[in-house]
């Protein structure tokens, strides 16, 4: 045998301990995540254990804790998931729209991508303080006292307060701008992640720039888009700080247009255009506010509301998930 | 005020002496004469046309050929300004489709592509069903008849000789095509916007050699009415579909010829060297 034969040969052994090792390492370190997340969940549902009912989902708050209910919460979560889809989509969108496809790449687009992506990261209490001059004052424009403008529509009438105060639409527009960062860099990687043969092959055959992105783009970029807006807007309604700014209200006996459920929407619609300016809670400010109180039952009502939180997340995500795959099976490049 | 080139093909039928060659019976209107003047391209600073005048008949195949890099591609792409998609080219000189600059200012580019119609290497199906991608084309041109579509589509899958293998499954995915029933969808999908001409950047180089005959096949058909102009890296393709072949070396436009007498009896011996794979 040669000298680099017995060299390999000695070393081979070592060579390969140190490649399981490696992997071992990588294991451990994922199953202590894992773990970490497991003992978490148990303890909540350990304390929750027993207070998470029907008669949980559907009381309002309460000064005894065994009528404490989250239904003010829910509602007010939910308001805020339709609103901010509904404000960010169409703006998150469109800027990604622009930006991939319609902006010439000079200094300027660039200047605007770095600055998203800084954005993307700034804290979301920033975003608080800036709903609660923008949005909540209006800057002082129309004084402290809101004055109503009635906006008649075909069955009832928008009564928009001006300023917005402390509203859903408020802390809708304000978490939007939270996430809008994340949702435009989203769509643009489903956007760049169009083969440009598409683009070229209708173009090729007559198409408008419009008519490229409408037929062909876009369709095959919304799985990506709508999953990236899903999950944005799944972190949206974990915020707390930004609400807190706003200043969503902590012991709240109402919902945002006295809908407290489906069939309220049926019965009471003109609830659904009161709504957005209503004054509300929302999931993570009843934790907060449960969390702190001094009776140590509320720490039992707080972990039954954790895991409705985390239940809506999940779903979202799942909703994400079940997105992906459904169009991943369709479209194959 | 932008071209109509409609109106400009009638123009054209109206004065038959105009027409190349005297062929009698000038019986299809379509089928545009293209002309290049001194065209000159450059991407940015790069310079990768030199010069070059061409005149590609109607009705006829005319292939390019040349060794990678040399241009063939980028000048069959300023022919229906498929070049104005990427940022930084210019040009110089003159492209003409039937006697108007196609880069003149009044020349409505989607107007152009409609008339010009372009086949890729690879073949880009969209991810829709048989039937939507060839009406693709005229759907957007404004056509909304659906009855009308179903002609088009009919019409344009069987000058493709497609129509058999598909007309049962029009409204599956294009996807599920094999590679050759693909690249036939891509072709009827080009002549569903009823072009004049038919620019194909190598159609057969990402096929299989029974695939490539019928492509071949296809051409042939075709060239009686449309004006062909594809790009091949195979000779003994450019020799047996097409006409007239361009050699082009380095951006230039080495000779032009009869394709018999190209591959006989070249002028210039940097043609003499590529064909008998001197080099290339």
């Amino acid at each position: 045998m040669s000298n680099s034969d017995q060299t390999f040969d000695s070393r081979l052994a070592a060579r390969h301990r140190l490649g399981r090792l490696f992997g071992l390492v990588c294991m451990a370190s994922t199953w202590f995540v894992i773990g970490l997340l497991v003992v978490l969940l148990m303890s909540i549902a350990w304390q929750a254990a027993g207070w998470l009912d029907w008669g949980f989902l559907t009381h309002f708050d309460s000064r005894h804790p065994e009528e404490a209910g989250i239904l003010a919460g829910l509602w007010g979560s939910l308001w805020l998931i339709l609103f901010t889809t509904l404000f960010s989509v169409p703006t998150g969108v469109g800027a990604a729209l622009y930006l991939e496809e319609y902006a010439v790449n000079s200094w300027l687009r660039r200047l605007i991508q770095v600055n998203l992506s800084n954005l993307a990261g700034v804290p979301s209490i920033v975003f608080g303080i800036l709903g609660l001059t923008v949005f909540v004052r209006m800057f002082g424009l129309f004084g402290s006292q809101p004055k109503v403008v009635a906006v008649p529509l075909v069955f009832t009438t928008l009564e928009i307060p001006l300023p917005l105060g402390r509203t859903v639409i408020a802390a809708a527009l304000t978490l939007s701008l939270l996430i809008l960062p994340v949702v435009i860099v989203a769509a643009q990687e489903a956007l760049r992640a169009v083969p440009s043969s598409l683009r070229k092959a209708s173009y090729a055959l007559g198409a408008t720039q419009w008519q490229t992105i409408r037929h062909q783009v876009l369709p095959a970029a919304t799985p990506g888009i709508l999953t990236g807006v899903i999950l944005a807007v799944s972190r949206a309604i974990g915020e707390t700080a930004p609400l807190v700014m706003i200043g969503a209200l902590t012991y709240v006996a109402f919902t945002p247009g006295d809908i407290a459920s489906p069939v309220d929407i049926i019965s009471h619609p003109n609830g659904v255009v009161e709504a957005p300016f209503d004054m509300f809670t929302a999931l993570p400010i009843q934790i907060f506010n449960w969390v702190s109180r001094p009776k140590a039952e509320y720490q039992h009502v707080a972990a039954a509301a954790i895991l409705v939180l985390l239940v809506v997340l999940l779903v979202m995500n799942g909703a994400a998930i079940f997105i992906r795959h459904r169009f991943q099976r369709r479209i194959r490049w | 005020m932008t071209i109509n080139f409609e109106a400009l093909s009638e123009v054209a039928q109206a004065r038959p002496s105009c027409r190349a060659e005297g062929r009698a019976g000038n019986t299809n209107p379509k089928a545009a004469k293209i002309e290049t003047r001194n065209l000159s391209f450059y991407y940015g600073s790069n310079q990768v046309l030199f010069d070059v005048s061409i005149t590609i008949r109607e009705r006829s195949v005319t292939a390019l050929i040349g060794p990678s890099g040399c241009g063939k591609s980028t000048f069959l792409r300023t022919i229906n300004r498929m070049n104005d998609i990427i940022e930084g080219t210019r040009h110089t000189g003159q492209v003409s489709l039937e006697g108007i600059d196609v880069y003149a200012p009044q020349v409505d580019v989607v107007a152009l592509r409609k008339r010009v119609g372009m086949v890729f290497q690879k073949s880009n199906p969209f991810p829709k069903s048989n039937f939507e991608n060839v009406a693709y084309g005229p759907r957007i041109a404004g056509t909304r008849n659906k009855r009308e579509l179903a002609r088009i589509v009919e019409r344009s899958l069987k000058r493709a000789a497609l129509w058999d293998e598909v007309k049962d499954r029009l409204h599956d995915s294009a996807l599920a095509l094999s590679g050759g029933q693909q690249q036939r969808l891509c072709i009827a999908r080009a002549l569903a916007t009823d072009p004049d001409v038919l620019l194909m950047d190598e159609p057969a180089s990402a096929l299989d050699p029974a695939s490539t005959a019928q492509i071949e096949d296809l051409i042939f058909e075709l060239k009686k009415n449309y004006t062909i102009v594809i790009v091949t890296h195979n000779m003994q393709q450019a020799a047996r579909i097409s006409d007239r072949t361009a050699f082009f070396y380095d951006g230039r436009l080495v000779e032009m010829e009869k394709t018999t007498q190209l591959f006989t009896k070249p002028s210039e011996k940097q043609t003499e060297d590529y064909i008998t794979g001197r080099f290339g």
